[in-house]
């Protein structure tokens, strides 16, 4: 897979602003779904209420969720499914790796899972000799590619057609040229039919599980899913503490809500309850905390748990679609993954929770309400108190920190700021000031709201 | 061990209990008034799927003889379909054995009018691999066997006992290159569904 970037989101973000008419069909495609996403919302008169609902749900799981890992487990084992757990990614990938290697199996077939992405268990199981396919179409593109997913739901939405069609005649020997989506589907059809026939090992991700009743639920529109895990004799499921939720009526409210939120379809094709293994196979679970429990005791922090990973935050958000998901650095980009990523490491990740104009956009269309906007605010003080924040953003900082600290710089700045617009505009126009990056600098108003204020009293008093 | 470490971190950093929201008020949230059948015919037909309205199983019979060709691999769970191989005699055979299957057909009691979704077990498929591996699914329903919205499917099956099932929508499809739906992804390249009055 891909090699770690040692470039942060700014830099990242730059190289992808390149392609500038790239850019403005990237935005317009994720601006596209976040509109089909608006149409599904407003459809439903009870769309409010459902995310209250989802919220207030979510709540209660993270304030038992020990109990419910344990209620959980208990029904699982009760149903025949063997549970394992994983306090970080290396274990969850060495518990993979230990069952594949116990049957002897060499080969896997793998559905979404961005926990699996977040633990880098392809990279690792290949070290290992195993041979690992990505299934969902847009992850086995990313994979020919050698690149990671670059969004959550859609993985492969940074692709142009006609390059997906010279990384499957370069793979799959489809006709060169060939881009037509119809045909290039189908070559894929071809192929993973093979691939699911063949393999012995499947693993999927979880979207929901149930302590109630010790069931997990999948959902895709492909099938996937479904197509690897009754073919294959071992079905490993991995999923993070959080998916829980307590009883399958719950269950209800979050598939109502995940994909309208996500594509503005009303539902997935295939919502899957996986419960007791079919006779002679194995169903497992891998339970991963991989810094999960800790985020659960940053108070500030702990409704990022309540992600549904449904992707719209993503769609909405203005830096998002302009930088792409491969300037996050992280398994899940966006809003959310830059709340998610410096809890596992702030230093490594500090850059992200400024990578966010702080609009709020992602804040309201949430199905779980999470406070998106608000976190990455409070990230920001977090990263700066601990000394982590990005370099260019603490200089700018202590300048603006100074300036606000003193009314005669404030007002001194204003008015300087304004003369320089007007007449010096190169001087913020240029690469060294970090906002006019692919942006056009806002004309300065000819006086400030203090100036303005002072003559208008000035007026009224005469 | 991990188990107790990760149960331990996560009940010390939890916060104090909140309780579970009501969930009646979505329950009830029903427009009675509404025909179901053909709300679940608009919905399911923007989403891919065809839907016949039939009176008996000689048309259902009728329209898979005009849609398939004759000697194609058929496997039915219906009784009532009998010119096929009937899914009951061959669920405990192994999955892959199923690859040539041209048409499965199943039977359920359970679809939602708003997302055109049909609850199907592993009961009434026979083998769970069944409506995935065929290249194309129909699924019969009864007229009054719709509910308007999830909430009111989950009261239906709220404890049902079962090893899988899944609420299919319709045809298997993506949409992961440049955001053109394609239809007959892995699974089923079309959803018959037949709705019997
Ligand atoms: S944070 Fe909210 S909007 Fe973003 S992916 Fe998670 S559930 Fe969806």
């Amino acid at each position: 897979m891909s090699t770690a970037p040692t470039k942060d989101h700014p830099h990242l973000a730059a190289d992808f602003n390149r392609d500038e008419p790239r850019v403005n069909w990237h935005d317009e495609t994720l601006w596209w779904v976040r509109a089909k996403r608006d149409i599904a919302a407003h459809k439903l008169p009870e769309w409010e209420l459902l995310r209250e609902t989802a919220s207030q749900i979510k709540f209660n799981v993270l304030s038992n969720l020990s109990t419910y890992l344990e209620q959980f487990e208990a029904n699982a084992i009760k149903n025949g499914i063997i549970v394992h757990w994983a306090a970080d990614a290396t274990e969850h990938n060495q518990i993979v790796h230990s069952l594949l290697e116990q049957k002897g199996i060499t080969k896997m077939v793998k559905s979404k899972s961005m926990l699996t992405e977040e633990c880098h268990l392809n990279e690792y199981l290949k070290e290992q000799g195993i041979d690992v396919i990505d299934s969902d179409l847009g992850e086995r593109i990313v994979q020919l590619a050698n690149e990671p997913p670059s969004h959550i739901v859609l993985p492969c939405i940074h692709k142009k057609k006609e390059e997906i069609g010279d990384i499957f005649h370069e793979h799959l020997g489809s006709a060169k040229g060939e881009s037509d989506p119809k045909i290039l589907t189908e070559t894929a059809r071809q192929h993973l039919r093979e691939v699911f026939l063949t393999r012995r090992a499947a693993l999927t991700g979880v979207n929901f599980a149930v302590a109630e009743t010790g069931e997990f639920v999948i959902c895709t529109n492909e099938g996937n899913a479904d197509m690897g895990a009754h073919l294959a004799e071992i079905h490993i499921a991995s999923m993070g503490i959080e998916k829980l939720i307590p009883e399958r009526k719950h269950l209800g409210v979050f598939l109502r809500l995940l994909t309208r939120s996500a594509t503005g379809q009303p539902i997935t094709t295939y919502s899957s309850h996986f419960s007791k293994p079919q006779n002679g196979t194995e169903i497992h679970i891998v339970i991963v905390d991989n810094g999960r429990s800790i985020q659960l005791g940053r108070e500030e922090f702990r409704n990022s748990l309540k992600c549904i990973r449904c992707g719209a935050c993503m769609n909405t958000c203005p830096v998002y679609r302009k930088s792409g998901g491969h300037s996050y650095h992280t398994a899940v980009a966006g809003p959310i993954g830059s709340i998610l990523a410096p809890n596992l490491d702030m230093k490594k990740y500090a850059d992200l929770p400024f990578a966010s104009t702080l609009c709020g956009s992602c804040s309201n269309v949430c199905p779980v309400k999470i406070d998106i906007h608000d976190q990455l605010y409070k990230w920001r003080q977090v990263i700066v108190k601990e000394g982590y924040s990005p370099k260019a953003k603490t200089m700018a900082m202590k300048a603006m920190a100074l300036t606000l600290a003193s009314p005669t710089l404030y007002r001194m700045g204003g008015k300087t700021g304004r003369l320089v617009f007007k007449y010096a505009p190169f001087a913020v126009n240029n690469k060294l000031n970090p906002w006019y990056n692919q942006r056009e600098m806002p004309k300065a108003p000819d006086e400030s709201f203090g100036e303005w204020y002072a003559k208008r009293k000035g007026a009224k008093n005469s | 061990m991990s188990r107790e470490k990760i149960l331990a971190a996560v009940k010390f950093n939890q916060p104090t209990a909140m309780p579970l929201p009501d969930m009646e008020v979505l329950n009830t949230l029903t427009d009675v008034r509404t025909d179901l059948a053909s709300k679940y015919k608009t919905i399911a037909t923007a989403g891919g799927s065809f839907v016949y309205e039939v009176s008996g199983f000689d048309e259902i019979k009728t329209i898979i003889n005009n849609e398939f060709k004759a000697g194609v691999k058929v496997i039915s769970a219906l009784n009532e379909l009998s010119d096929y191989i009937y899914a009951e005699t061959v669920k405990h055979e192994d999955g892959h054995n199923f690859a040539d299957v041209e048409l499965t057909v199943l039977r359920t009691k359970l679809g939602v009018a708003e997302n055109g979704a049909l609850w199907l077990t592993e009961k009434d498929m026979g083998s769970r691999v069944l409506p995935f591996i065929a290249q194309h699914l129909a699924v019969v329903i009864g007229k009054d066997d719709f509910v308007p919205t999830m909430a009111q499917a989950y009261q239906v099956i709220a404890d049902a006992d079962y090893g899988y099932g899944s609420f299919i929508s319709g045809p298997s499809k993506t949409a992961d290159i440049e955001q053109s739906l394609v239809i007959g992804a892995h699974g089923p390249r079309s959803l018959s569904v037949f709705i019997l009055s």
